[in-house]
């Protein structure tokens, strides 16, 4: 497993290179100078204007900048907010988690739904348990998660007064009340992405055990007097979450862009809202560390995924 | 593959039939038309476009007609989707929105089919280190966080785009260039997959015994037979551009207020949630509806264009 590990690892470096250099290009590329205010101020001499542009290295060229932002986003360097008046990298870490906690009890929502829901339906294809999941899978899928969030927002919020729909950080409190409250403010949020989530993952297990369990091994398995219930986990779901770990990698980003929409919505103190909040206020550090932040992490996710698809796989583990 | 569990569920009521001299179109329209859904969803979808492009010809109340005697009204005949906290009314908005937003949806596919495409192509009909560099590429744009890169790019290049082309055109094109821009990555694998596989065929052999040349090659023997599954991720592109646009739209970082797409109305919507719900549920709605019926009709397709698939 360790050369495995490093292997990924050293796959993993090139492609968190390869994001910097489009967020750099896209940098590099956008109109605007930092120093557009001091050019059209007369009251800053061209002298002044032009050590400035020297100290801070803007005249260099395009790879020595680019070289240079790189070293400084690896070191956590990035910048002071405009706004906040704080470290930028001090936002952020302040904010990273409430995400994390977000989009990670969404995901364990979505398997939870996705994996007997998918391997019953394939189980049994085409039963009218299987039309049923399959067509709510399709309409959850269809419906955008800012449209749900609405939705259960009208529903629990205004119309049943159950849920709040403002997340709050700083609930005062301890002990249970304090517990319960966290739980009952994250709840729609968490539904809300979880059930996108399960919806498109449903299908991929659907159609992966659908392809794994029409194989002769099943057959045999079957045919040496295996119990159903040994053939499904053992024999068929190991082979067919395979493929289904695969997708799921790719739709990280798509996972992530989700938890943006979902944080704006319910008003999450997550890094999501600090992005849309810096965009709205042009907040220029934060918004390029945020979406660094986020693409690490998209790696950091697709580095897991490929280390249990090794677990999983043991043929592609030691090649 | 000794199995008794088909692939789809279409593909149980196909009898073996004799070859007849249908078209393939004619074919595939055949297979289309078993899935119910899709046949449903493709009639909606068609009612839905027509109405965006024929209702504001016939509904000709002003989009931005402000009545404040008529504020946040529920639907009603004068009204029939009711009006916003301005008193503009919601179905003249609707049916105005519904066409930039299908408009940003065909034309974001267009461009992700395009490059799609062309650099699929490309890799495909290449060997060694251009093929390698395409498609570290691609996986390298699948890796990319694309609602936040979409809102990067969106704030840093929108005001030069608006003094470019005025506000419309100019934010009409950043989205339907940064959608179309981050969506190409799957036609590309798709296209270079289906290349690998039809280059070898012995037609694509006789087409080059005969001295065809290789755009020769791609455009006339190729790329059509390459078609099918990329005409479904084009569908599923449609819909996947429409969410782009409408989820911009809803964090108010698509079009401006005076261009109501269905994002847009949305997010002008939520902070009356409470008093006026249906201002918000009928761009919802919608949204949900249009990606709903292309869904299936891109399932339908698949079923009748990816026979493969259905076998």
């Amino acid at each position: 497993m360790g050369p495995y590990v490093l292997r990924r690892l050293l796959i993993a470096l090139p492609s968190l290179l390869g994001i910097s250099v489009v967020l750099f290009t896209v940098l590099a590329l956008a109109p605007g100078d930092p120093f557009e205010e001091l050019a059209t101020n007369p009251n800053v001499p061209a002298e002044v204007k032009q050590m400035l542009r020297q100290k801070f290295g803007l005249d260099d060229p395009v790879w020595q900048r680019y070289f240079r932002w790189l070293s400084a986003m690896l070191q956590g360097d990035w910048g002071f907010s405009f706004i906040s008046r704080v470290d930028v990298d001090q936002l952020i870490l302040q904010r990273v988690p409430v995400t994390l906690a977000v989009i990670g009890a969404s995901q364990v929502l979505a398997l939870l739904v996705a994996l007997p829901v998918g391997i019953y339906s394939a189980v049994r294809p085409y039963s009218v348990f299987d039309r049923i999941a399959s067509s709510l899978a399709f309409i959850g899928f269809s419906l955008p998660t800012f449209f749900t969030g609405l939705l259960l927002i009208l529903l629990f919020s205004i119309t049943l007064d159950w849920l709040p729909f403002v997340y709050r950080a700083d609930i005062p409190g301890s002990g249970w009340p304090w517990w319960w409250a966290h739980i009952k403010q994250a709840i729609m949020p968490v539904t809300v992405l979880g059930l996108f989530q399960g919806a498109s993952w449903m299908r991929y297990v659907r159609s992966a055990v659908l392809d794994v369990i029409r194989l002769d091994y099943v057959t045999t398995a079957r045919s040496k007097g295996l119990a159903e219930r040994a053939v499904i986990v053992h024999h068929v779901v190991r082979n067919a979450l395979i493929p289904v770990v695969t997708l799921v990698a790719l739709q990280m980003p798509a996972v992530f862009g989700g938890a943006i929409v979902t944080e704006q919505i319910f008003r999450i103190p997550g890094i999501g809202s600090l992005l849309i909040d810096a965009i709205l206020r042009n907040d220029t550090p934060v918004i390029m560390a945020v979406t660094f932040v986020l693409s690490c992490l998209v790696i950091l996710f697709n580095l897991i995924a490929d280390l249990l698809y090794g677990w999983l796989d043991p043929r592609i583990s030691y090649r | 593959m000794a199995g008794s569990t088909p692939a789809s569920a279409t593909a149980e009521a196909r009898a073996p039939r004799a070859p007849s001299a249908t078209s393939p179109w004619r074919e595939a329209w055949r297979r289309f038309r078993r899935h119910k859904m899709a046949l449903a969803s493709l009639f909606v979808l068609a009612f839905m476009v027509a109405a965006v492009v024929v209702g504001p010809l016939v509904w000709r109340l002003a989009i931005n007609d402000i009545d404040f005697t008529a504020r946040l009204t529920t639907p009603s005949l004068a009204h029939p989707m009711g009006t916003d906290d301005l008193g503009q009314d919601i179905l003249a908005r609707m049916l105005y929105g519904g066409r930039i937003s299908i408009a940003v949806g065909l034309a974001a596919m267009t461009m992700a089919i395009f490059v799609g495409v062309l650099i699929g192509a490309i890799a495909g009909m290449s060997r060694g280190w251009v093929d390698s560099a395409l498609m570290w590429v691609t996986d390298l744009f699948l890796s990319l966080p694309q609602l936040p890169l979409l809102l990067l790019v969106i704030y840093l290049f929108r005001d030069t785009l608006k003094a470019a082309f005025g506000t419309e055109v100019g934010v009409f094109i950043l989205i339907v260039l940064v959608i179309g821009g981050l969506r190409w990555m799957p036609v590309a694998r798709l296209v270079r997959a289906q290349f690998f596989s039809l280059r070898e065929k012995e037609f694509v052999e006789a087409a080059r015994a005969l001295g065809a040349s290789v755009p020769r090659q791609v455009v006339r023997h190729i790329l059509p037979n390459a078609l099918g599954p990329v005409i479904v991720a084009g569908t599923i592109d449609v819909a996947a551009a429409i969410i782009a646009e409408s989820t911009l739209s809803f964090l108010g970082l698509g079009f401006p207020p005076d261009i109501p797409t269905w994002g847009r109305i949305l997010f002008d919507s939520k902070d009356y949630l409470d008093i006026a719900p249906h201002w918000a549920l009928f761009p919802g709605m919608a949204i949900f509806l249009t990606v709903l019926t292309i869904n299936f009709v891109g399932d339908g397709l698949r079923d009748a264009l990816d026979p493969r698939r259905v076998m």
